[in-house]
């Protein structure tokens, strides 16, 4: 809680307009909007929780609950769709035994789509924690996995 | 005329005080001509190693190289810098790597990886360019003998870049090299010589419209702005290219921070804002810490600031990070985001030019548009629009992806030809397998057939087809493209990132999706009114399209049912195939297929036992399985395990 609280600390004077920001900043330090974290900022906004619950989650990038060690995101653009993402993207889902969106249960792995990461040129792309991987094939996907759990095992 | 003419007859304009002052800002008040000689590395004393580091390149692992190239200079003790440039537009080329030696022209090598950059640098450094790789070499006066120029590769021979000028060609993080090729000239020749009056006007007898889709003429709508009277006014720069399959605003922030910034600088001078904000996608972190990085090197400059070369001019700008919804795109929900709220669209009028941000008086321009003004300030509004087609002036900038042998960013000027885009840029579809359509213009616009690639591009020309500009988004497609499953992606998209304020767009969406899913569902799933949908399909898809398109309230919902009507347009017979036959014509529609194995073929491994999902595998071991096909889910499971290829589809 008190990672929220020292950023509105910082934030002073701020007014409705700069939300979206702190939220961000929010997800940034936390990984995730907590009830505590919407409660917080309503007070300090003035305004009322409901309209900051309103906002956080008409927005895909807001998420409600923790993020796993490894967050992929699996990119659906039209080149990437066409270049065969959706095989990449039901692979993910049966490997990690999660749909799109939630967390594994041993908090390793998060998967989420995005619309475009805007890396069309190298279709199919995914991204781990914000590293990029180009041209994916649903093999490739696997092979990534299984390095990253055969690194978490010796750890 | 060469860019050292150049950067002395557009000093030479200025008024004396401003010139001394940019001179003595950037150039310490040295020779410019002789600095901006040194920061475009013309004539280097020492070699020069450009990596393109773009968010594409280093997805291909140019980070990867950059340590490689660094430990190869130490052990064969070679002193180089190397500097890291934004993406010069070839992507299937990436990671790219140049070099400048001194008294040598600066070559390009693509496909450089950890495991070849030895060979090729080594030939380099003895001067005997290996010719694998090699790209072609740049324009300057110590050519290398033997190689080819990057002009006159099929990839760049038809572009003709002004956008994309200096792209992967600088340092997008220095100010300097910027300025060393003209930069932020236009924006004081503006402040200093010119009124805000005369600047719209030069961009309005410019022709420039706007390149975010809709194409309004970018002069008239500054000129609105400029004419409402308020206090405050405010620009928008909207870099949310939420568009999939679009790319080029985050390259040319990426790439070229500071001519976008300029851009802005002579916008805003115009309308009379004093305050800015670039509205950016989150997705794009290196986009958004170059153009941070931009803005402080701009307010450091004096670029930025209050009384801007004592034009008593004030401006600033801010960023402002999107958080994920494409429906931001459109300015009036993009402006409910910027003021914090949920980003979902009001009707118009009024325009955000007369009532926007804060109620206030806005401009709202796409990246790309901004990126084009400086060049109409520097050029004049003349050069400019002898580019392009009657009713289009200019480039733009298209990103070519999908199933071409070259993809990448190409700016062409209008009037290019589709087909010049797709087989001449691009290369002709990869793997030598037969062209289909082609997607332009995102979820807002539509498939071109074969038949159609020929016309000319202009805003007017692609929407007489069904399709249109949008921001630049060129997916080419081949055979194994199904139309329909197509048609069901963006239906799918659309639907998801529907803001759900107004009834045709959220509910008319979802409806045509589930035609969609019905038409490509397998028969086994079927259920009783799924048939009826089916058959309905085509006749209602019709009818809904154009209530859709009549009665939404905003961009996003007016062009949904685009890739729907242009695909059945000029696909029908896929979509009947879908219907009548149940089957999928280019074998994309997962669903649709239906798996049975050979069994002269099986050996009996069972393997395919085992992973099928619903123990829809049968078979004694060591002897032909079969599948039953009431169980049998199309997964395809079976047929990427078996080892002795004896699953077959149809």
């Amino acid at each position: 809680m008190s990672k929220v609280k020292e950023i509105l600390q910082k934030n002073k004077n701020k007014k409705r307009d700069a939300l979206i920001g702190l939220l961000q900043e929010i997800q940034e330090a936390e990984g995730y909007i907590s009830k505590e974290a919407v409660l917080e900022v309503s007070r300090y906004l003035g305004v009322p929780s409901s309209k900051i619950y309103g906002v956080a989650t008409f927005y895909n990038q807001f998420r409600f609950e923790p993020l796993g060690k490894y967050h992929i995101m699996v990119c659906r653009g039209t080149a990437c769709h066409v270049k065969g993402s959706a095989s990449v993207l039901k692979t993910a889902e049966d490997l990690l035994g999660i749909k799109a969106g939630k967390t594994t249960r041993d908090g390793l792995f998060s998967l989420e789509t995005v619309a475009c990461m805007g890396a069309c040129g190298l279709a199919p792309v995914i991204s781990i924690n914000g590293e990029f991987y180009a041209q994916v094939s649903a093999e490739k996907f696997k092979k990534i996995i299984e390095e990253i759990k055969a690194r978490e095992k010796k750890i | 005329m060469t860019i050292q003419e150049e950067l002395k007859k557009q000093l030479s304009t200025l008024p004396d005080f401003a010139a001394k002052k940019f001179v003595s800002t950037f150039f310490q008040g040295e020779d410019p001509e002789k600095i901006a000689s040194s920061l475009r590395r013309e004539n280097v004393s020492k070699p020069v190693i450009y990596i393109g580091a773009g968010t594409c390149g280093l997805a291909a692992g140019a980070g990867r190289t950059r340590k490689k190239i660094e430990s190869l200079l130490k052990e064969k003790n070679i002193e180089a810098e190397i500097v890291e440039v934004g993406c010069i537009g070839f992507c299937s080329g990436e990671p790219l790597v140049d070099f400048t030696l001194p008294q040598k022209n600066r070559i390009c090598y693509s496909k450089v990886l950890p495991e070849n950059v030895e060979k090729i640098l080594d030939s380099v450094f003895s001067l005997k360019p290996q010719k694998e790789n090699l790209l072609g070499q740049f324009e300057g006066e110590f050519p290398w003998e033997g190689v080819e120029y990057l002009k006159e590769n099929p990839f760049f021979s038809k572009q003709k870049r002004i956008v994309l000028k200096n792209c992967g060609i600088i340092d997008p993080l220095s100010i300097q090299e910027y300025v060393a090729r003209g930069g932020y000239l236009s924006f004081i020749k503006a402040i200093t010589t010119m009124t805000p009056d005369e600047v719209c006007d030069c961009v309005e007898k410019s022709g420039l419209r706007g390149r975010g889709g809709g194409g309004f003429p970018t002069g008239k709508k500054w000129k609105l702005a400029k004419a409402a009277d308020a206090h405050e006014k405010y620009l928008i720069c909207n870099a949310d290219e939420g568009d999939p399959g679009a790319f080029m605003d985050r390259a040319v922030i990426e790439g070229d921070p500071h001519r976008v910034i300029e851009g802005m600088c002579i916008a805003a001078y115009a309308i009379g804002a004093n305050k800015a904000y670039v509205y950016i996608r989150a997705e794009y972190p290196l986009a958004v810490k170059n153009l941070k990085k931009a803005i402080l090197d701009a307010r450091a400059n004096g670029i930025l600031g209050e009384n801007i070369y004592d034009s008593g001019f004030d401006f600033d700008i801010e960023i402002k990070m999107g958080a994920g919804a494409f429906v931001c795109g459109e300015e009036t929900a993009l402006i409910h985001s910027i003021e914090g709220k949920r980003g979902m669209p009001r009707p118009r009028p009024p325009y955000p030019a007369v009532k926007g941000l804060f109620g206030k008086p806005t401009v709202i321009n796409n990246v790309e548009t901004f990126a084009n003004v400086p060049e109409i300030i520097r050029l004049g509004h003349e050069y400019f629009s002898s580019i392009g087609t009657k009713n289009s002036k200019g480039t733009k900038v298209f990103a070519l992806s999908g199933a071409v042998k070259r993809t990448g960013l190409v700016e062409i000027p209008m009037g290019t030809t589709l087909k010049e885009i797709i087989f001449d840029i691009g290369g002709g579809i990869e793997k030598g397998r037969k062209f289909k359509a082609v997607q332009i213009g995102g979820p807002s616009g539509g498939c071109i057939p074969e038949s159609k690639i020929d016309i000319e591009i202009d805003y007017e020309s692609l929407k007489s087809v069904g399709a249109m500009m949008g921001s630049g988004g060129l997916v080419v497609m081949d055979e194994r493209t199904c139309m329909v499953d197509v048609a069901k992606y963006f239906m799918n998209f659309i639907q998801n990132e529907s803001c759900g304020k107004c009834i045709p767009c959220r509910e008319g969406t979802k409806r045509m999706l589930q035609i969609l899913e019905a038409i490509t569902r397998s028969r086994k799933r079927e259920k009783t009114e799924d048939a009826l949908r089916r058959f309905e399909g085509i006749i209602e898809l019709e009818d809904l399209a154009k209530v859709i398109k009549e009665t939404s309230l905003c961009g996003l919902g007016q062009t949904a049912p685009n890739p729907v009507l242009s695909t059945l347009r000029w696909f029908r017979d896929e979509y009947e195939a879908h219907i009548f036959d149940r089957k999928c014509p280019a074998g994309a529609c997962s669903e649709m297929l239906e798996y049975s194995i050979i069994a002269e073929k099986c050996k009996g491994c069972s393997l395919c036992a085992k992973q099928c999902p619903t123990q829809a595998i049968m078979g004694a071991p060591k002897s032909p399985h079969y599948i039953v096909a009431e169980k049998c889910i199309s997964c395809g499971n079976c047929k990427t395990v078996c080892k002795f290829s004896a699953v077959k589809v149809s």
